[in-house]
């Protein structure tokens, strides 16, 4: 009956969301009064996990998340949950995470699949959890009747992230599982930060003018250690990646802080930042629609402004 | 080759989100589109018909109100359509309706849009390919198909991966799969033409799922007002970040 979490390492180090996972999978574990059991790949820090809250870390040492496909994953928590008789699984919102999700959910037998989770369940029987929805519009709580449930949990989401130790045993195992689909590349981004994870996030549009005006937000980004972002015509008009574009139809962010430069706020782009706890919108536009949804605003030329931003920055960190 | 395309009916991206008891959604003033994930899908379709011997379905399950989006995929460049004529009430009950089609019609490629703009819920594709027992694609910003064999680019945190497998599979697919300036409208001859392709309707009374029940909705609160800063009072507002939201 323990509660199960996959929890994903970047080459064997855990980043903020595994932390988050792991913290709520803790919480859910208390909620039920069982135990936790952690799974991850290739990991050389299983010890860390259980600084985190697990009760027994599962280590399948000959595998590694980044030459692993999905299915592979989705087989592999399928027999962990079957072996351990799990009820509860909690899974990040990563990419590998929406992608095993459902893949586990309709292998087993009477279980449900939650997404896009803000929160811990109100309710254990049945399960109630609240979660996003419409684009970050709205919030909905699904209630669930199936025997099992597998849970996604949204990053930067949750809330603080508790530092309890669990009982901490360490089982390291191999396992192999086939697949017809085969990896032939992988390429990491320029990214050095993360933008579904970052804490910071700095992002511009139209109001730049040029692609060849980015250097001041990459630098000013690049000061605050924060991911950059973009709207989407400019990503569309091919300045910036696709994979910068944030919106209803891109990424959806929840940072702690998103600056928003040369942005008018159409609704669509809103529907993608709306989870960040803060907005700075800096816009010449006073109509700017943006500054309707934002914490705190500059109305004036990004170009004077961002460097001003950047030299102000400077000055608080020294 | 026979390709299946998935849509959903969704609120248009610029609709006021709005609750009746917190319980449903209100349709007042709501104009109905084609998920704009399943649109890069569809194009995608056509471009591969355009190269190959292939027919284009496209399914929906829902009711009358989304005849117009089948008609509208029709004139797009679909062959035909199919309605599965029930209220989506949730996704795994979705799933099961397009797999048992699927088993009376075997298809070669399938696709969904990777998720839908109302529910957010991305586990119709999913869903569907392990029910199916076909791989599951995820996240699909490019493909090229040589026969049987599939190679796709897809976006993972962090990068991009390029897999290659044997078809079927099943796409779930988002713009990069196609440019948002290559998506297919309807041309007058191919809204003429989509009145005469095959729109059909199927029923499917013995499938329902009362699992997963959404029980009630809400609204978050609205952010307060903003705190505007003058053009010189960077220093200020850097400050402010730093004592209110401490992130600096």
């Amino acid at each position: 009956m323990s509660v199960l979490t996959l929890i994903e390492n970047w080459e064997g180090d855990f980043k903020k969301t595994s932390y988050e996972t792991l913290s709520y999978a803790r919480n859910v574990t208390n909620q039920l009064n069982t135990d936790l059991i952690v799974l991850t790949l290739g990991s050389t820090q299983p010890k860390q996990l259980i600084e985190y809250g697990a009760d027994k870390v599962i280590n399948i040492s000959n595998l590694k998340f980044e030459t692993t496909t999905n299915k592979v994953i989705s087989d592999l928590c399928v027999e962990i949950i079957q072996e351990y008789e799990i009820n509860t699984t909690i899974i990040a919102n990563t990419n590998v995470g929406k992608s095993i999700s459902p893949l586990i959910t309709v292998k087993l037998k009477d279980t449900g699949l939650i997404t896009n989770a803000i929160a811990l369940p109100e309710k254990t029987a049945p399960l109630t959890v609240k979660c996003k929805a419409f684009s970050s519009k709205a919030y909905v709580k699904y209630e669930s009747n199936y025997n099992s449930n597998i849970i996604n949990i949204l990053p930067n989401s949750i809330g603080n992230i508790n530092k309890t130790p669990g009982k901490g045993e360490i089982i390291n195992i191999e396992k192999s599982f086939e697949d017809s689909i085969q990896i032939l590349d992988r390429k990491k981004s320029n990214e050095k930060i993360s933008l579904s994870d970052a804490e910071i996030v700095v992002s511009a549009g139209r109001g730049l003018k040029a692609p060849e005006n980015w250097e001041m937000i990459e630098e000013l980004a690049e000061l605050l250690g924060a991911a950059t972002a973009c709207s989407k015509p400019v990503s569309d008009m091919g300045w910036r990646p696709h994979s910068e574009h944030v919106g209803q139809t891109g990424l959806v962010v929840n940072p702690e802080l998103y600056i928003a430069i040369g942005i008018s706020g159409a609704i669509q782009h809103l529907a993608g930042v709306n989870g960040s706890k803060n907005i700075v919108v800096i816009n010449i536009d006073a109509d700017a629609p943006f500054f309707k949804g934002a914490n705190y605003g500059i109305i004036g030329d990004a170009f004077v402004i961002i460097p001003k931003l950047i030299e102000a920055i400077k000055n608080h960190k020294n | 080759m026979k390709i299946l395309v998935c849509i959903s009916s969704v609120p248009d991206t610029t609709s006021k989100i709005n609750f009746i008891n917190n319980q449903d959604f209100d349709e007042v003033g709501v104009t109905y589109i084609i998920n704009p994930y399943d649109e890069f899908c569809l194009t995608k379709a056509i471009h591969i018909k355009e190269s190959n011997n292939a027919t284009i379905t496209v399914i929906n399950v829902g009711d009358e109100k989304n005849d117009s989006i089948l008609r509208k995929a029709l004139a797009i460049g679909a062959d035909n359509a199919v309605r599965i004529n029930k209220n989506p009430d949730n996704s795994r009950m979705v799933a099961d309706c397009i797999k048992k089609y699927c088993d009376d019609n075997q298809f070669d490629l399938i696709f969904c849009g990777r998720e839908s703009i109302d529910y957010n819920g991305g586990k119709v594709p999913g869903f569907l390919a392990g029910k199916l027992e076909i791989p599951f694609i995820n996240s699909c910003i490019g493909l090229e198909i040589n026969n049987i064999k599939i190679n796709c680019k897809c976006e993972i945190d962090n990068g991009i991966v390029t897999l290659e497998g044997d078809l079927p599979v099943l796409i779930a697919g988002q713009k990069g799969l196609v440019e948002e300036k290559e998506l297919k409208i309807p041309s007058m001859r191919g809204i003429m033409t989509a009145r005469t392709k095959p729109l059909e309707i199927i029923n499917m009374e013995d499938i329902s799922n009362n699992n997963m029940t959404s029980i009630e909705y809400t609204k978050p609160t609205e952010r307060s007002e903003c705190k505007i800063f003058q053009e010189d009072e960077v220093e200020k507002l850097v400050k402010t970040l730093s004592d209110e939201v401490k992130v600096i």
